[in-house]
């Protein structure tokens, strides 16, 4: 009876092994950052791409819009939240190729057989990408002189929060869709076939007011077009926007939890096939 | 004394558990996938601080009790427990006992290794000294303390594999998993890895249980379970088993199968024996095997071509068992 108890307790009286939430999310969230700055072609590639968008896209319009007499600088500041939530788009769902990574290079097995909470996998990955994500479109936000823009501190405030909830929804939206695939091919044929769409029907590039019939209603679906004209409110305050701050702040926060418990779900569904 | 108390209140919190001391213990543990069986009612206990080999060719259902063992996949019938704690009701108090080492690398290349296992002891709740102090353990124990700093990807097949175990061991489990710890690795590699379990297992007192293929690498376990298409067809240590055949192995080779079938039918009425046919050999089992052959050479000229007498191997165990051969297993479904 003695040998028994000994040898239970010595199995059971372990110095505690979980990990809280907090610090398993930020050791994830550590290694995607990382990765990112020791693959330096990545670092370039998301520092470059901002400006090179920006240099293309202005020079193209300062040259072929001048002899229109509407005004291409109208325009041009009426796209430009447009072209930042272009820039966080692609780096957001993309960053979540990586998971299909992990998963083929067996790095998540390791995660997914660790006495940690499965929000922390999920926070950290997501986090991870978000905040890469949210760099570029930050990074962005320096070309608003160019547009006759010189934001306050209230508007950067306001405009990179907005950038961070639309780079968390996003990347959340990635880890979603890349958690059943198996392929990079087919994460790519998914998210290919969705984000032009989610994209242009955000109001990006002409307004959820001036649309009409299905095509109203479906910009008015679209969570993004939230997080579009929230950027608007921020960097021109006093023009009137489709919704009001709130409403768009309110909506994109919804749609960050909502996608969130969706990647929750997912991951910490246990089931008679292989977890990972 | 602090400790016994302490036991005490463990042993009534947790009576449930606490039915059977053994570190695993599995229990009518059966697994599907749709119509397929691939875990057909398993039973057995695995003792504190032994290592323990699931021996068992392609297919046998391995892999299969890995995943469940690991956590990451539920059966569908049955139970296992790990230091009496059930895999499917209660994952993560199962997760905090043990480490596991996959058969693919699970190591982040583009990291070093000291990120590798700062990661893994930051998952399992390690900070600070504590953590510092138990990676340069686990470090030192499998030899590679100074490339703490390097890249994964800098590093060989067998010194990543190191590496692996060192991350499996960071949190000092009770029970290590390992799944063909041996795959790709050359013999040198090899002979460390398991000079590294015999220490866990001295040392520390670790369980440790080892799946594969290889019935050399078998040879190392204290005791062994054979696995055939799902169902456990041999338990015990390998000398053990090997001995429960009686005396030597004996091989005729003839020159095709009818050949080896008209010659069992043969010896089977002679000698009264119960040879095995396989392919165009024939098997049996005997006393004194090297005697016995001049015997039957002499009973049925012509007909044998070929003879070996040995003792008897892990895979003549499995032969015995299952009526066929470790290897042809794939084919003959």
């Amino acid at each position: 009876m003695a040998s028994v108890a000994t040898t239970a307790s010595a199995t059971r009286i372990l110095p505690s092994r979980n990990a809280s939430l907090w610090t398993a999310a930020w050791t994830l969230w550590e290694r995607e950052i990382v990765r990112f700055y020791r693959q330096k072609a990545r670092v370039i590639g998301v520092i470059a791409s901002p400006l090179l968008f920006w240099f293309v896209l202005g020079s193209g319009f300062a040259h072929s819009f001048r002899s229109g007499a509407t005004g291409s600088d109208q325009y041009l500041s009426y796209f430009f939240p447009g072209a930042v939530v272009m820039i966080v788009l692609f780096t957001a769902i993309f960053s979540m190729m990586s998971l299909i990574q992990d998963r083929n290079e067996g790095f998540l097995l390791s995660v997914m057989a660790a006495p940690v909470s499965r929000s922390a996998i999920v926070l950290g990955k997501v986090l991870g990408g978000a905040t890469l994500a949210a760099i570029q479109g930050i990074i962005f936000l320096i070309f608003t002189p160019l547009i006759g823009v010189h934001p306050g501190l209230e508007a950067i405030g306001i405009s990179v929060l907005a950038i961070a909830l639309i780079s968390f929804e996003l990347t959340a939206l990635g880890f979603v869709i890349a958690w059943p695939m198996d392929s990079p091919q087919a994460f790519h044929a998914i998210v290919n076939l969705l984000l032009l769409p989610l994209w242009m029907l955000s109001g990006a590039i002409f307004p959820a007011s001036g649309a009409t019939g299905w095509l109203r209603a479906l910009m008015r679906v679209n969570p993004l077009t939230y997080g579009t004209d929230a950027l608007r409110n921020a960097l021109f305050p006093a023009q009137k926007t489709d919704f009001l701050l709130s409403v768009n702040l309110g909506v994109t926060i919804g749609f960050c939890l909502l996608v969130f418990a969706a990647s929750w779900a997912i991951v910490n569904r246990r089931t008679n096939r292989p977890a990972a | 004394m602090a400790s016994l108390t302490q036991s005490s209140v463990h042993l009534e919190a947790g009576a449930a558990h606490l039915e059977s001391s053994a570190p695993i213990s599995l229990l009518n543990l059966t697994h599907n996938y749709g119509d397929r069986l691939a875990l057909d009612h398993l039973s057995f206990e695995v003792r504190p601080a032994e290592i323990f080999g699931l021996l068992g060719p392609n297919g046998s259902g391995k892999t299969t009790l890995f995943r469940i063992l690991s956590t990451l996949m539920v059966p569908t019938g049955g139970s296992a427990l790990i230091q009496g704690f059930d895999v499917a009701h209660e994952p993560n108090r199962v997760r905090q006992q043990i480490g596991i080492v996959f058969q693919a690398r699970s190591l982040d290349i583009k990291l070093t290794v000291g990120e590798n296992l700062k990661h893994q002891g930051h998952l399992y709740g390690l900070k600070g000294g504590t953590l510092k102090r138990r990676m340069e353990e686990v470090l030192s124990r499998v030899g590679l303390l100074d490339r703490i700093k390097d890249t994964v990807e800098t590093l060989s097949g067998g010194m990543q594999r190191r590496v692996e175990l060192a991350k499996g061991l960071i949190h000092s489990p009770s029970v290590l998993l390992l799944d063909e710890p041996s795959t790709g690795l050359d013999p040198g590699a090899r002979r460390d890895v398991w000079q590294y379990l015999r220490m866990l297992r001295d040392e520390e007192g670790v369980t440790i249980l080892v799946t594969t293929h290889l019935m050399e690498e078998a040879e190392h376990c204290d005791r062994l379970a054979i696995l055939n298409t799902g169902k456990l067809v041999a338990l015990g240590a390998p000398a053990g088993l090997k001995s429960e055949i009686g005396g030597d192995v004996v091989l005729f080779e003839t020159a095709n199968e009818q050949a080896a079938a008209e010659l069992s039918v043969k010896i089977a009425n002679r000698f009264i024996v119960s040879p095995t046919v396989l392919g165009n050999t024939v098997r049996l089992e005997r006393e004194q095997g090297h005697k016995f052959v001049t015997d039957v050479v002499e009973a049925f000229p012509g007909l044998v071509e070929g003879i070996s007498v040995a003792k008897p191997s892990l895979e003549d165990v499995f032969i015995q068992r299952t009526g066929h051969r470790f290897w042809t297993e794939k084919e003959e479904k």
